[in-house]
């Protein structure tokens, strides 16, 4: 299973037809500690580059963006009680939302490991 | 960061801190430091901070004449303040007003021996300074000391630091400001600052400011914070960020600012109106405004920042206010907010609603400051 990622900071892994998407440990280290997190209510159907969930620190709201397009399945309501679960595990506890992907070549198009390390 | 941006003169002290720099009223400003905005605010309001205010524009006013006294009653012709009144060596909340009775700037002014010590906002300095000179150039001369340094320590331990620096200080109350030495140099010295925090404001040549500021993060209580915690304390303390919370188009009693305007300078006070918007200020301080600044408490754990609309009913039709100030407040432990609303709707405890990223919240008026004040009166 790859995880690939997006030039605004987003992981995304492919399960089957599930895709789960959090924000990268670079992007969760400079947005710094955060104090909330909200995803965009279940079923909503989405296209890449909407914003699917907000993470906020004590400064800034950043979206995150879906990095591809589908229908928001689940938000990691652990986020709701404890959303410095992003700050400590950004890439496997802190995911933040699954969407049931439409079209799973649309990951094709986005960053590998590598790809992203050199942006 | 574009190359046009101003350098405090402890803007290697911030890259060698490894501080996140951002432009900032013109100037490359720490907005915060490797610990981190929780920290640095929690920092502060435990032990003590340290704030590079540089930026901001400092100014000394002086009468032609000489006389102090002279300077001061001319620069009531500017302000709702009593600066007739001022003692030596104390400092004072001021407001400079225009024709509507708008906010052009609010600034902290001294009386010293022989003339005033003003600080003003980074983004209005220039224009403040012209502004002032010309309205009294026939008593006064203003000179800009845009090019010294000013630092702020804050927090419950700021005390204790800055004593072994200057002995003075201990016994200095709020917004007490001398003059005083440090390496030859002339300081200011004011106990004072925007965090809600006792603490300091030092005002010293840049070219002893990295030392001094050095000198002031080897103690083992003072953290370094940026612009990020900065705006979190002083927002949780109810202080107003000139630009958010008070612009021109705000007047001193429509953002709940009547405390710092004294009895001298109100309707039947010795020295009533002779400021810019007397007569719409006094008005509003007898009748009441239309609409009011106030604290605004967000029901749940998501932050209502500036810009969101208010509403008296969960359908959210008929707009009542807007929030001018938000964020979280670490201390508080929970959102934290400030904006106006109409005046029947600003009792403390009146239930409110904010319209979210397309949900409503409820948000409830609430008592500013959100945490007490630690001053040392």
């Amino acid at each position: 299973m790859t995880t690939r990622y997006t030039k605004t900071h987003e992981w995304v892994r492919l399960e089957g037809d599930i895709a789960t998407v959090g924000i990268t440990a670079h992007a969760a280290d400079e947005l710094g500690e955060l104090v909330f997190a909200e995803g965009k209510d279940e079923g909503t159907e989405v296209t890449s580059g909407d914003a699917v969930a907000v993470v906020e620190s004590v400064k800034a709201a950043s979206d995150i963006y879906a990095p591809v397009g589908g229908i928001i399945k689940e938000f990691n309501t652990n986020l709701s009680d404890d959303p410095t679960l992003i700050n400590k595990d950004p890439e496997n506890e802190g995911w933040i939302i699954k969407l049931k992907v439409a079209d799973s070549e649309e990951l094709d198009a986005l960053l590998s490991a590598e790809q992203y390390a050199a942006l | 960061m574009t190359e046009s941006l101003l350098h405090t003169p402890l803007y290697n002290l911030h890259i060698s801190l490894g501080a996140k720099m951002v432009p900032f009223a013109g100037y490359a400003m720490p907005v915060q430091y490797p610990k981190g905005v929780m920290e640095e605010h929690k920092h502060t309001r435990q032990k003590a901070g340290l704030f590079d205010v540089s930026h901001m524009g400092q100014l000394r006013l002086k009468a032609k004449s000489g006389s102090v006294e002279a300077a001061l009653s001319a620069f009531e012709t500017l302000v709702p303040m009593d600066f007739c009144g001022l003692a030596e060596n104390r400092q004072r909340y001021a407001l400079l007003t225009n024709e509507q009775g708008g906010i052009r700037d609010d600034l902290m002014v001294a009386r010293q021996k022989d003339d005033l010590f003003i600080v003003v906002n980074a983004a209005c300095k220039e224009a403040d300074a012209t502004y002032i000179e010309k309205a009294l150039i026939d008593e006064c001369i203003i000179e800009r000391q845009f090019d010294r340094a000013l630092l702020a320590l804050q927090g419950p331990k700021a005390v204790e630091v800055i004593s072994q620096f200057f002995p003075e200080a201990a016994s200095m109350r709020f917004m007490d400001c001398i003059m005083t030495r440090y390496e030859g140099q002339d300081i200011t010295l004011s106990r004072s600052g925007y965090t809600g925090e006792d603490g300091y404001e030092i005002g010293l040549p840049a070219e002893i400011a990295e030392s001094f500021a050095k000198a002031l993060l080897s103690h083992p209580d003072v953290e370094p914070i940026g612009l990020g915690a900065r705006d979190s304390l002083r927002l949780e303390a109810g202080l107003c960020l000139y630009g958010n919370d008070i612009d021109s188009t705000t007047t001193p009693i429509e953002a709940s600012l009547i405390w710092a305007i004294q009895k001298a300078r109100r309707p039947g006070g010795a020295r009533e109106n002779g400021y810019p918007g007397a007569e719409i200020i006094s008005k509003q301080i007898q009748n009441g405004t239309k609409r009011v600044r106030v604290g605004l408490q967000p029901e749940g754990r998501a932050p209502v920042r500036a810009g969101v609309e208010l509403f008296a009913d969960e359908t959210a039709q008929e707009k009542i206010g807007i929030v001018t100030s938000g964020g979280f407040g670490p201390t508080f432990g929970g959102p934290v907010a400030m904006g106006y609303v109409q005046a029947p709707l600003s009792e403390v405890n009146t239930q409110l609603f904010a319209s979210l990223r397309g949900k409503i919240v409820p948000v409830t008026v609430h008592v500013l400051p959100f945490i007490p004040a630690g001053f040392k009166r």
